[in-house]
């Protein structure tokens, strides 16, 4: 039994599902809602991962996040942080790569609010702030753990951008799809495989049970 | 009480509405399209007029400088689709704006029951008056219904209607009550606005209104007639009717209405009133007024509108321009209307 990767694999989606999951619900809200010059520019943008080769995806964030690019430095300089060749830094890939199927995801819900109930809210006295979390988000709390379930499953599977900016170093960057390839480099590592992907479909099957049970229950609380 | 005046400018659609209305319940009544929904979202505040002002007794709630967010206009507004929150049970929906007479308004509208209910389980009926009370919690200065009966069916718009009626005459509760539907409007307005293709085509208090022959064609053949203020003298048990008396003379109706001494308001139709110039010998109709014959008005149709006077009480007759001719009616002639004690339905007798 190889638990490593699992583990790591594990931590990786956590903490860039969390950390890309309120960005994904302000921007899903800013394209549902706002209309403004460079709209379309903001939408490609968020939708270029998804279309864009992962290793160039890879690439690029090791441009920018690396100890020698442009944000990199800067984090480095400023708060002593590396991303580059760090689980932190396969988080930030594997987020940047779910980002787009939460923000399509939590999109659908905004647009699929009734804007009426939020009229009678307003007209009930409420603030704008108070629209938005008495009766916005709890509305759309279906869509947000579907967009949230999507990136966690993207998260754990994300390859080609993870492997290009951090690499696969066993015990430090080296995520489930990483080791099942780096066994499949290497004959009588069979076992290996078979396992990882036993624990990638257990896993899969998880989330998508998980997000249906939280779904469920917000519909009849 | 409220000064209304707002221009707005929809596509090829133009609103341009101004009037005053004083306390009460205010009646915007005219067909869909006629810019009824958009007049009510701007006094709410949730459409921005291009100009006007709009004023709720001494408050200003829009003009040219300022627009105050809907928040702070202290409207409670009731929807046609009621737009409860579908993720809070009734008793949060009822508080969402503030908790203001909670008790007494869940008395009131008998929500006790459904209190732990959630919107998906309530039939129409009860989701209108959950909103009623909603938007009554909220303390609100006035009430603004859009076509809070339009979506009901005519047993569940009968069991909203006398809470209505309670709120204005209990609560004193100003309202503007916006609606297609005369039978309403006549029972709880005591202001009568008529827009037509976003223009106001009369108003004026609702009695007025009515039994003036020139708003017939305004108002639709099917919808005009004199809204006359009765008092019940008594019930026949044997003949089933109720005797009301007016400064016109005696009129029956159907059933059981109200209280002995009570105070109702009637509409009769015009279209089912009958003119005669004697008194007939024998007629199943129970209702035989002396009236005189107050203006004569020529509609395009075959159809002539005829406003009459029984006492100091105003009625509207509509007869066939043949039927006119051959009578020779003219102003000022004292003949009678017949008016069939059927011919005012249920609905149209209320407080």
């Amino acid at each position: 039994m190889i638990w490593a990767p699992v583990i790591l694999s594990l931590q990786v989606s956590a903490l860039a599902t969390i950390c890309a999951l309120p960005v994904a619900v302000l921007v899903a809200f800013i394209l549902a809602r706002k209309r403004f010059w460079g709209h379309g520019l903001l939408n490609g943008l968020v939708h270029l991962p998804l279309v864009l080769p992962p290793v160039v995806t890879g690439y690029l964030l090791l441009v920018v996040f690396g100890r020698q690019g442009a944000v990199g430095s800067l984090l480095y300089d400023l708060l002593g942080v590396t991303l580059a060749f760090r689980w932190t830094g396969a988080a930030l890939a594997a987020g940047i790569m779910g980002f787009p199927l939460m923000v399509r995801a939590i999109r659908l819900g905004f647009e699929a609010v009734d804007t009426g109930l939020e009229d009678a809210a307003r007209t009930l006295g409420a603030t704008n702030v108070g629209v938005f979390t008495r009766v916005t988000l709890p509305l759309i709390a279906p869509a947000i753990i579907a967009g949230a379930v999507l990136g966690f499953a993207k998260a754990l599977g994300e390859f080609g951008a993870t492997i290009t900016f951090v690499a696969a170093i066993p015990g430090q960057t080296e995520t489930i799809p990483s080791a099942i390839y780096a066994a499949l480099q290497v004959p009588g590592q069979e076992s290996a495989v078979v396992w990882l992907v036993c624990v990638s479909i257990v896993l899969a099957m998880g989330a998508l049970m998980a997000s249906e049970w939280l779904a469920r229950r917000m519909v009849t609380r | 009480m409220i000064r209304v005046n707002v221009q707005k400018k929809l596509g090829d659609f133009t609103l341009d509405v101004a009037f005053d209305a004083p306390r009460g319940v205010t009646a915007i009544f005219g067909r869909s399209g006629s810019g009824k929904t958009t007049l009510i979202n701007a006094i709410a505040g949730l459409m921005m007029p291009d100009s006007g002002r709009i004023s709720l007794s001494d408050r200003v709630l829009f003009d040219q400088t300022r627009s105050l967010p809907p928040r702070s206009r202290k409207l409670g507004l009731v929807f046609q689709d009621a737009r409860l929150f579908p993720h809070l049970t009734v008793a949060k929906n009822l508080t969402f704006g503030g908790r203001h007479d909670h008790d007494r308004i869940v008395d009131l509208l008998g929500l006790g029951r459904i209190l732990v209910r959630k919107p998906a389980d309530l039939s129409g009926g009860e989701k209108q008056r959950v909103a009623l009370g909603r938007a009554l919690m909220s303390d609100p200065d006035m009430l603004l219904l859009d076509e809070p009966l339009a979506a009901l069916d005519t047993p569940r718009k009968a069991e909203i209607l006398p809470y209505l009626e309670q709120l204005r005459d209990d609560f004193g509760m100003p309202m503007i009550y916006v609606s297609h539907a005369m039978s309403e409007v006549a029972r709880l307005a005591n202001y009568l606005v008529v827009l037509d293709a976003g223009k106001v085509v009369r108003a004026g208090p609702l009695a007025e209104v009515l039994s003036h022959p020139a708003s017939v064609p305004m108002l639709g053949v099917r919808d005009a007639g004199a809204v006359i203020a009765v008092t019940v003298a008594g019930y026949d048990a044997d003949d089933h009717l109720t005797r009301l008396t007016f400064d016109g003379g005696q009129m029956s109706l159907p059933g059981h209405v109200g209280r002995v001494g009570q105070g109702l308001r009637v509409r009769i139709p015009a279209q089912d009133v009958i003119l005669a110039s004697q008194i007939p010998a024998q007629i199943s109709a129970r209702n035989i007024l002396p009236v005189t014959v107050t203006a004569i008005e020529d509609g395009r149709g075959p159809g002539v509108v005829i406003g009459l006077m029984a006492g100091e009480t105003p009625l509207l007759a509509r007869i066939t321009k043949a039927s006119l001719r051959d009578m020779k009616l003219s102003v000022g002639a004292d003949i009678f209307a017949i008016i069939k004690a059927t011919a005012v339905a249920p609905e149209d007798a209320g407080r």
